[in-house]
């Protein structure tokens, strides 16, 4: 698994800036500062294909928005492979910041977070020149354009796509509970006042589909596995916001794994569908209170938290039943908090300020309208929901908030630092982050699923497939790595490895 | 179909033992309920600290491209 962030990005005092300008050096910033040149770590895209439907066709190009062709490489955008095996680059017109390949919702957490050190790190440097670049870790700017946070999940191929619709659909339509945001204002232009649960879900229009940048769906079909195409899918999941307090985004990718674990063994019995996904999605994104009552399709009526704790209670029996309840300590982690975090919520959900985005934003805009008087259509409100994002450590609230002690923390500052430069060791991350590590000036380009060698004194350039993700493995190649001197070596000791 | 029935977090159900209770606030909710508030009022005042200092301008001015 793993999360991709595009970050807000701004000039202060000029709005009209070139943003994809702006990215290209936000990229560019980080990337020569660690000695990283775009020509010897650039992406190699022979292996993309965003145009493939998981349900079975190709749209054809012509027909395409150009936004969603990715794979055409355009030499003035920066785009680069970082030590810990992330892709950093210009998407569209904003940065973004891909983490590498991760087996744990855990270390998502600490590899996500590590982005924003990243992004900290670029605005740090380009603030040099003033006025410099601001970043933000959101997802809308609050006047009808919207730029997403995705989760990517491995699946198995022979999964029927139905059947992660069905189940998937209702579980998305009410996560947002204790995976939003927050946000100050109602549809996609903030044409309303008010404060929502989530940046996103305003943004949504129907169930099903591969736009991203339009007609957004609540499942995304993109079928672009990175992987051994036969074997697997990888599931790109774009309803998600982009989450501060580690609580939620464990919980955000650790219950929608235990979910699609749950599609693939065809473990839940029940058909939770919800009538009118979409409506039902932003009904719930304006109900801080939590419990309005939403309906399913046979008729009956739920509340999205009991509707949680009917994931929860199928997920609960499903490890059960498959392990006897012996799982291991990252489950065990989700589960316990996706039971406290639900019981708070339902009880009354400022109980879960400490873990919740939404909440913990929410009971500060709350402060300063009790202290102030202000409306939900002050300006300020929409400042403060802004500058909540700021990846600066000085000028983020959120992060101010963090240091001050006022969120639950899973992953210290440690896990965070080392997370920015050394890669997973137990994927295909490995291997791409230590090659970048070691042999910077012999790479010739790299991709989620391969890495191109351009050895000095030799004809060609060399590609080294990566489609097993969790094959390249600090287990399988770590010590080969640590006697290879250069790139040559290591390609000779592969190639004689593998007959 | 499980036939047996699932067992439901205890924390779920609405026991009665838990059902909100008309009396007044203990005093040691109410000094919670304080503590609170100084706590809040203390976070907000260095939220002013950082601040953007003209509010509007600042919102009118981020203004995004559209992404995935």
């Amino acid at each position: 698994m793993g999360i991709e962030t595009e970050y807000g990005i701004s000039v202060p005092g000029d709005p009209t800036a070139n943003p994809m300008i702006l990215s290209g050096q936000v990229v560019n910033a980080y990337a020569s500062a660690q000695g990283i040149r775009a020509a010897h770590a650039s992406w190699d895209y022979a292996d993309e294909a965003p145009l493939r439907d998981a349900r079975g066709f190709d749209m054809a190009r012509g027909v395409a928005d150009p936004s969603q062709l990715t794979d055409e490489e355009d030499p003035t955008l920066a785009n680069v492979v970082l030590t810990n095996g992330a892709r950093l680059y210009v998407d569209h017109a904003h940065p973004e910041y891909s983490s590498p390949e991760v087996t744990s919702p855990r270390a998502a957490v600490a590899y996500d977070r590590a982005g924003e050190l990243i992004m900290a790190e670029s605005v740090r440097r380009l603030s040099q020149v003033p006025p410099g670049v601001n970043l933000y870790k959101n997802n809308t700017d609050g006047k009808g354009q919207s730029y997403g946070t995705h989760e990517n999940y491995l699946m198995r191929r022979e999964t029927p796509f139905t059947e992660i619709v069905r189940h998937l659909v209702p579980f998305f339509v009410t996560r947002q509970v204790f995976t939003g945001s927050g946000r100050v204002g109602i549809g996609m232009d903030s044409r309303k006042a008010g404060f929502q649960l989530s940046q996103r879900s305003d943004f949504f229009e129907v169930e099903v589909g591969l736009e991203t940048t339009l007609k957004r769906p609540i499942i995304n079909t993109r079928d672009e596995p990175h992987a051994v195409a036969d074997l697997y899918r990888r599931l790109h999941v774009i309803i998600g916001d982009a989450n501060h307090c580690d609580v939620a985004n464990l919980l955000k990718l650790g219950t929608t794994s235990l979910v699609l674990a749950m599609i693939e063994d065809r473990a839940i019995d029940l058909d939770l569908t919800v009538a009118r996904p979409v409506a039902t999605l932003q009904k719930i994104s304006h109900d801080p209170s939590c419990a309005e009552l939403i309906e399913l399709r046979d008729g009956s009526t739920t509340t999205a938290v009991q509707l949680q704790w009917r994931y929860r209670e199928l997920a609960e029996r499903y490890l059960q039943e498959r392990y006897a309840g012996e799982v291991d300590a990252d489950t065990a982690e989700v589960m316990h908090w996706w039971g406290v975090v639900l019981d708070k919520l339902e009880r009354d959900p400022s109980g879960a300020a400490r873990e919740v985005d939404w909440v913990g934003k929410q009971q500060v805009m709350q402060g300063y309208i009790d202290r102030d008087g202000l409306e939900w259509s002050d300006p300020r409100l929409r400042a403060i929901d802004i500058q909540w994002s700021d990846v600066r450590a000085d000028k983020g609230i959120f992060h101010k908030l963090r240091r001050a002690g006022r969120f639950e923390e899973l992953v210290t500052d440690e896990q965070v630092h080392e997370a920015v430069h050394e890669p997973p060791a137990d994927t295909r991350a490995y291997f791409r982050g230590k090659c970048l590590e070691k042999y910077p000036d012999q790479i010739a380009a790299a991709s989620w699923d391969s890495v191109i060698f351009d050895i000095p004194g030799q004809p060609s350039l060399q590609r080294v497939p990566m489609l097993e993700p969790l094959r390249g493995t600090r287990a399988s190649v770590g010590a080969l790595l640590d006697r290879s001197p250069d790139a040559e070596t290591l390609l000779r000791e592969l190639a004689s490895a593998s007959g | 179909m499980p036939s047996q029935e699932q067992s439901r977090p205890q924390r779920r159900d609405d026991a009665p033992d838990e059902a909100p209770e008309p009396t007044p606030a203990s005093p040691e909710a109410s000094a919670r309920k304080e503590n609170l508030d100084s706590d809040i009022d203390s976070v907000l005042d260095e939220i002013d600290g950082v601040l953007e200092s003209n509010a509007e301008e600042f919102v009118r001015g981020f203004v995004q491209k559209g992404g995935q």
